[in-house]
């Protein structure tokens, strides 16, 4: 059954003290390649928020009418995968007819959100914890924007690494993790507050 | 691109080219279980069975998949291999499944998988494709098992499970938090980073 915790806690402990980037390591391709130009990470974090709410949202009522139902529970990555796909893609034609503005900025995030580990492991960790659909809305929610402000805080602080004398051989990928873990150490520290599984 | 050999390929993919050092793939799924030596060790075969087989069938599969739709194709081939996995590994490691829990699931969205179908099997036949889904597989788990060593000897003072270190050994906490993966992952990257610049210079 549903565990029983407040959807307004689920969404301040996934933002914080459950960081989907920093505690569960989820989402990590794009977040190192896009994460050095600012304006990017703004439209891909957007992008990740929007769509994570969505897709956490219908795969919940996929999972709780169709696949359960029928029995068909073993196939659920394939189907949690095609719904995020076909999601992605129906947002994608949505944004591209009411506004072409946005569709500039936001377009070419989309295609990459598919393959976005975050997106999958929440739609799997609202399985695995049983979440009923308001937690699973806040969950997915508080996980995206966990994401977003992870991102744009990575790359106001590569700005500064920019200008920074780092070795040779630790320059690019080497620094940015080391980067992330000390802002996994800072958001670890919000654990005492809300403890939330 | 279809005169690979397998020397060459084995040699790209533990080091030149390997996935983790060079081109920072698939970390996602595999990083969040370096806390335990066991756990990595079967979900770095997992991954590394998956990108073989997933590879030999994109392979044998390239002229009759449209270009178009290669990409939802092919992550149904590896949705499949996962499943497979998922499968065996509830049926008689159920203990071990889980402790993974979503993260073997997550193996699907493993960029290297993607990676390797795209930029090696697309174009290749699939004997060597095999192999090279396989030796990617290989160099991945290297890293990981390197990493998941270290967190689990210093954050639990044992290997596999097994007590090694004296028991006043006093356990490093940090180790078995997620951020020491960040610094040992950014750690390990240098230090071949390092050693690859070397070699060219010289």
């Amino acid at each position: 059954m549903a565990p029983d915790i407040s959807p307004f806690v689920l969404l301040f402990a996934s933002i914080f003290t459950g960081n989907i980037l920093l505690t569960t390591f989820l989402g990590m391709c794009s977040f190192i390649s896009i994460s050095r130009d600012m304006k990017s990470s703004n439209g891909l974090g957007l992008a990740v928020t929007v769509v994570l709410t969505l897709t956490a949202a219908i795969n919940w009522a996929v999972m709780t009418y169709v696949l359960i139902p029928l029995d068909l529970m073993v196939y659920r990555y394939i189907v949690f995968i095609v719904v995020i796909a076909a999601t992605v893609q129906m947002l994608e034609m949505i944004i591209d007819r009411v506004s072409p503005a946005l569709y500039m900025s936001l377009g070419i995030f989309l295609p990459l959100i598919t393959v976005n580990c975050a997106i999958l492991g929440v739609a799997l960790f609202m399985q695995i914890r049983n979440y009923n659909f308001l937690q699973t809305v806040a969950f997915g929610l508080g996980s995206g924007l966990g994401w977003w402000l992870a991102i744009m805080a990575l790359s106001a602080i590569q700005k500064k690494v920019a200008r920074a004398p780092v070795p040779a051989g630790l320059q690019g990928p080497g620094i940015t993790l080391i980067t992330i873990g000390f802002m996994a150490m800072a958001f670890v520290g919000f654990s005492g507050m809300l403890n939330v599984q | 691109m279809s005169n690979e050999t397998p020397a060459g390929v084995l040699k790209k993919n533990l080091w030149t080219d390997n996935p983790i050092f060079v081109q920072i793939l698939g970390i996602c799924s595999t990083l969040a279980v370096t806390n335990s030596l066991a756990n990595t060790l079967i979900m770095t075969v997992a991954v590394m069975l998956v990108t073989g087989l997933s590879n030999i069938t994109v392979s044998v599969m390239k002229t009759l998949i449209p270009r178009k739709v290669r990409m939802i194709v092919q992550t149904l081939i590896i949705a499949f291999y996962v499943i497979l996995v998922d499968i065996i590994l509830r049926a008689y490691l159920p203990d071990v499944s889980r402790t993974l829990g979503p993260y073997v699931g997550l193996i699907i969205t493993n960029c290297i998988i993607m990676g390797r179908a795209e930029a090696f099997a697309q174009s290749n036949p699939p004997i060597i494709a095999l192999w090279d889904g396989l030796t990617s597989g290989l160099g991945y788990m290297a890293v990981l098992v390197i990493i998941a060593f270290i967190r689990e000897l210093l954050g639990a003072g044992s290997l596999m499970g097994f007590q090694v270190l004296p028991a006043g050994f006093t356990r490093w906490t940090i180790m078995v938090m997620p951020p020491s993966a960040f610094f040992l992952l950014g750690g390990l990257i240098w230090a071949a980073k390092t050693i690859m610049i070397k070699k060219e210079a010289a």
